[in-house]
């Protein structure tokens, strides 16, 4: 996945919500938080493997549904003191259409 | 970019700049003036400096790359010795400038020498800074004899600190009581035997007249005649706040420098915080009232403007270990007061509760202090004891929190006690991290250590170890804590603003109480909602909701998701059982048990799998079991009189009424409640949250029970004679604890906080329990709509699929 690679419309991902997509046996997360912005990450909390998918976005971050750590959408660092990374994918959004690509 | 100058490198003063850099760094160019030679340091924890405990590499807190690294300009041993206020700039000794548009003033207290003749010779001090420790440890090399002036809180921690450093210690006290000021006389009297053991000597009611000796000191000698020998002398006498310089650029100061509830002094451009101030006429020299202080002048600094200071309540700890002793409010008492004590003294405990018109006032504890914070919270809030008077002496632990045994006095624990259950954090580990990460707060700790992140049964213990490893009761209790790091506004302001200014959404809520982030977080944005739904019934906004509420099943170690149908009052039939089985069959459900809830649970099913599993579970009648919400859960029922031969009224079919009244109902936190047939209480409804207990006559309602975390027993409600009033005051009771608790506040802590009293005045008034069952009669019409049926059968069920593209 070199290429930007087209995902969904936008107003298929709710605001300040993800959707899970699956790409061969990989699930990624993808993102849209108030700003219209769009994230992709691994599906895979650093912490021990929550789906980052179903945590809560606010700004430019989430919140991992298990055990509350939050995740920086674009670079899936883990926000201090907790270390850790999530593997993170290049996200835009063209004309109301959704492309992911890997970094 | 304007210029702020403070004066003054102490807690208060770096604490303001720390408060400012978190909501405006950008604000202003920041220049400080330090008379000390270092960066910021803890001062309390000068004490364990001079016993031994820390070195002053531990104490610091901001080091002076922290200036650099935050651009702040410092002149370090540098004091300012003229304000000029009309051309807003101030003047050093050595020469040095500063103009300034804002001025903070924090230049803390001195120690009071006490003006005897000899005052000025070698080798007699205060204990205020890091010079009179250094004083205080060489002098302890050279020397042998040293007499602390003083039994107060500093003069004993001076005491303990150079008896460790190898000294003779005496302590000369003018009353017949040790820490007069923070003890009653028996608590007082257990301190100085445990101190004597320990070695310390006594002279009590002696008054000092002269300082002997010819440079150096060599000797004290008392108003009734008799001398002592002394190679050090350290007056601890007391503080005086420092208000010189602020008064010689007149400055209005009476006690200290006067300042408003915004921390201004007279002169707008020049806030003051700290111990040199004085506020509504008091004047305080503990750090808890500063770092209030601190954040209400940064508030203003940064020109947000909304916060206010009010006073504060203070409460003391003595740091010398292997003491425990903690003190708060008004603990003398006079003749409409009422005393609660539990004294024995061969373990060596003494309680006092000072109440008044049943509420706590004032605090003293010897020897087992774990609860401190715990009644300092009930004085703090004011809260009704009435109903729990007769075991208050006992601690809020008296019944056992699950995960930690009986551990209680933290202070003895081993350094590998296991603090924290869930996250397996000892002792020890919480210990270094206040001290290495320089935390002072709860937040801070569970942030950092995860300990009292999970459950939180274990938050009372992390609190005690915060004061005893701090010192002092810090920020650890704030009697309204903000709701979380986006607003200093506590869940009581939030609402009450909602209400008052009619806000009808989230973005609203941020924009009128100035939050910090555009889009709140998890906590505050969960919180809201509920407050949101529960005043306008109707309202709901998903995407603020935690995902066990938006997927409506609880969420597994394995990101798949658990289904608990509703089975009311624990009721079934034969066909209701057959479609469990058959959707479980269907959706090769991997494994299924009876939960303690008295209903089934299938667990391991897919999310895009799970509006297929709830519309076969809707099409055979059966709705969301809520096992997964903040939410009416469960209503556990026993036989009942149909076929128990016990049984006095039929308890089943009283929990399917009230499961029908109830069900769906969005609640702080969640909300379980049983029927129990007779006193035998099958049901255990003596731990849920309303309980129901059958008897002969009618039916006992108690209520505020907890089988969780913290087992706690009902308290007994009321007593009714028919269903209907059952429902009736189930419905008012509800409603008005929707309306009142705090967001995750279960009925057992909510109860404890407000008092049982406020809720029998509300719910005996038969008017006012009837608006309030009306009130959550509208609510569930909003409510009782099953959220499976209406996500299988709607438009959001696409949102439970995932998109699949290849690449
Ligand atoms: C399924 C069940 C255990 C079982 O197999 O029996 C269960 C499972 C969970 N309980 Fe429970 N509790 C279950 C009955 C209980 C009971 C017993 C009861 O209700 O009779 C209690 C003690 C009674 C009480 O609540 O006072 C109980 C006290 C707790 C607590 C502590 C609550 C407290 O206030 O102290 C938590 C944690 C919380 O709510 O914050 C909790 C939390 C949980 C969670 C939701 C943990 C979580 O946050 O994810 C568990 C979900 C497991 C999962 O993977 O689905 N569970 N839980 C029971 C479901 C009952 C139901 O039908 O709805
Ligand atoms: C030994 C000891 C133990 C204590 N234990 C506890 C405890 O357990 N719990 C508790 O709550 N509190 C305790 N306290 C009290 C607590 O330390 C103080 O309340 C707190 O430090 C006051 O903060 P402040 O910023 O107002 O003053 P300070 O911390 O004293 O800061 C004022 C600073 O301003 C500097 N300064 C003054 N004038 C000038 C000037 N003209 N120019 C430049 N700089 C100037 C001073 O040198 C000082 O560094 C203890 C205090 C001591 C000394
Ligand atoms: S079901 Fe309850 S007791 Fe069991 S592990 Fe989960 S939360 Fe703990
Ligand atoms: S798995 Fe994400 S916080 Fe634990």
């Amino acid at each position: 996945m070199n290429d930007w690679i087209k995902v969904a419309q936008l107003d298929e991902i709710p605001a300040l919500g993800a959707r899970t997509v699956t790409m061969d046996t990989m699930t990624i997360a993808v993102f849209r938080n108030s700003k219209d912005d769009v994230f992709a990450l691994k599906d895979e909390c650093p912490h021990k493997k929550g789906p980052l998918s179903q945590g809560i976005v606010h700004g430019t971050t989430v919140t991992c549904p298990l055990h509350n750590w939050k995740i920086e959408l674009d670079t899936g660092e883990a926000v201090a003191p907790d270390k850790g990374c999530a593997h993170a994918f290049d996200a835009k959004v063209e004309a109301g259409i959704v492309y992911i690509k890997a970094r | 970019m304007k210029n702020l100058v403070v004066i003054g490198n102490g807690m208060a003063g770096m604490r303001t700049v720390e408060e400012l850099l978190k909501l405006d760094p950008e604000k202003y160019n920041i220049t400080v003036f330090g008379d000390e030679p270092y960066g910021n340091y803890n001062r309390i924890m000068l004490s364990p400096v001079l016993a031994n405990e820390k070195t002053i590499a531990d104490i610091m807190l901001n080091e002076e790359q922290w200036y650099l690294d935050n651009k702040i300009t410092l002149h370090k041993g540098v004091r300012v010795s003229e304000i000029d206020r009309i051309q807003k700039k101030v003047i050093a000794e050595d020469g040095t400038t500063a103009p300034y548009d804002r001025l903070l003033i924090t230049t803390g207290s001195l120690s009071f020498m006490l003006p005897l003749t000899g005052a000025n010779k070698q080798g007699v001090i205060g204990f205020r800074d890091v010079a009179d420790v250094d004083t205080m440890l060489t002098a302890a090399k050279q020397y042998k004899k040293a007499v602390i002036i003083g039994g107060g809180l500093l003069g004993l921690e001076a005491a303990n600190g150079l008896m460790k450093q190898g000294m003779e210690v005496t302590v000369v006290h003018l009353l017949d009581a040790l820490m007069e000021r923070q003890l009653d006389k028996p608590a007082s009297k257990m301190l100085k035997s445990a101190l004597e053991a320990k070695g310390m000597k006594f002279l009590m009611e002696y008054a000092t007249e002269e300082i002997l000796g010819d440079a150096r000191v060599t000797g004290l000698r008392f108003k009734n005649g008799e001398t002592i020998e002394a190679d050090l002398v350290v007056m601890a006498v007391g503080i005086k706040p420092n208000f010189e310089l602020a008064q010689k650029a007149g400055l209005h100061c009476e006690r200290g420098v006067v300042v408003s509830d915004t921390l201004q002094t007279f002169d707008p451009n020049i806030y003051a915080v700290g111990e040199c101030v004085q506020h509504r006429g008091l004047t305080y020299g503990l750090v808890a009232p500063l770092f209030e202080m601190a954040k209400v002048a940064a508030n203003h600094l940064a020109e947000i403007g909304i916060a206010r200071y009010e006073g504060s309540v203070t409460s003391t700890l003595l740091k010398v270990t292997g003491i425990d002793l903690f003190s708060a409010g008004d603990f003398s008492g006079d003749d409409n007061t009422e005393e609660l004590v539990l004294h024995d003294a061969a373990s060596g405990t003494y309680k006092k509760l000072v109440l008044n018109d049943n509420k706590v006032i004032g605090c003293v504890l010897y020897g087992d202090t774990v609860d401190g914070t715990w009644y300092f919270q009930l004085l703090k809030e004011a809260t009704d004891v009435s109903d729990f008077r007769k075991n208050i002496l006992f601690g809020q632990a008296h019944l056992g929190d699950s995960g930690h045994g009986d551990e209680d006095r933290v202070a003895l624990l081993p350094d590998n006690a296991e603090i924290c259950g869930c996250n397996g954090i000892t002792k020890c580990q919480i210990v270094d991290a206040i001290s290495e990460k320089k935390l002072f707060t709860l937040e801070e700790v569970q942030a950092h250590t995860k300990a009292s992140s999970s459950c939180g049964s274990c938050t009372g213990l992390v609190e005690s170890l915060l004061a005893h490893t701090l010192g002092s009761d810090f920020e650890t209790a704030p009697s309204k804590k903000g709701m979380c790091s986006c607003t200093e506004h506590s869940h009581e302001d939030v609402r009450g603003v909602m209400r008052k200014e009619g806000l009808k959404t989230q973005e609203a809520i941020r924009a009128t109480l100035n939050w910090k982030t555009e889009d709140g977080c998890a906590a505050c944005r969960m919180a809201i909602n509920y407050y949101l739904l529960c005043e306008y019934p109707g309202y709901d906004d998903p995407q603020s909701r935690f995902i066990n509420e938006r997927a409506h099943g609880n969420i597994q170690k394995d990101g798949s998701y658990s289904v608990v149908p509703r089975m009311f009052g624990g009721m079934c039939t034969a066909d209701q059982l057959r479609t469990i089985a058959d959707v479980s069959d269907k959706y090769e459900v991997p494994e299924m048990k009876v939960t303690g809830g008295q209903r089934i649970d299938l667990f391991g099913i897919k999310k895009e799998t799970l509006p297929l599993v709830w519309k076969d579970l809707s099409d055979a009648g059966f709705v969301s079991g809520h096992a997964y919400g903040k939410a009416m859960r469960t209503v556990k029922t026993c036989v009942g009189d149909t076929w128990c031969r016990m049984g006095t009224q039929n308890s089943t079919r009283l929990g399917v009424k009230l499961e029908e009244l109830t069900w769906g109902s969005w609640m702080p936190h969640k909300f379980k409640l049983a029927v129990s047939g007779c006193p035998r209480n099958c049901a255990e409804a003596t731990i849920k949250d309303i309980g129901v207990v059958c008897v002969d006559s009618g039916y006992e309602l108690h209520v505020a029970g907890n089988g969780g975390i913290k087992v706690r027993v009902t308290d007994f409600l009321t007593k009714v004679a028919t269903e209907e009033e059952v429902l009736e005051w189930t419905g008012a009771y509800c409603q008005l604890y929707r309306e009142d608790a705090i967001y995750l506040e279960r009925t057992a802590p909510w109860v404890e906080r407000v008092g049982l009293q406020k809720i029998k005045d509300a719910l005996e008034d038969e008017a006012q329990r009837q608006i309030l069952h009306q009130r959550f009669l509208e609510s569930q019409k909003y409510a009782q709509i099953d959220p499976w049926k209406a996500i299988a059968d709607g438009d959001k069920a696409h949102e439970f699929q995932t998109i699949k593209v290849t690449g």
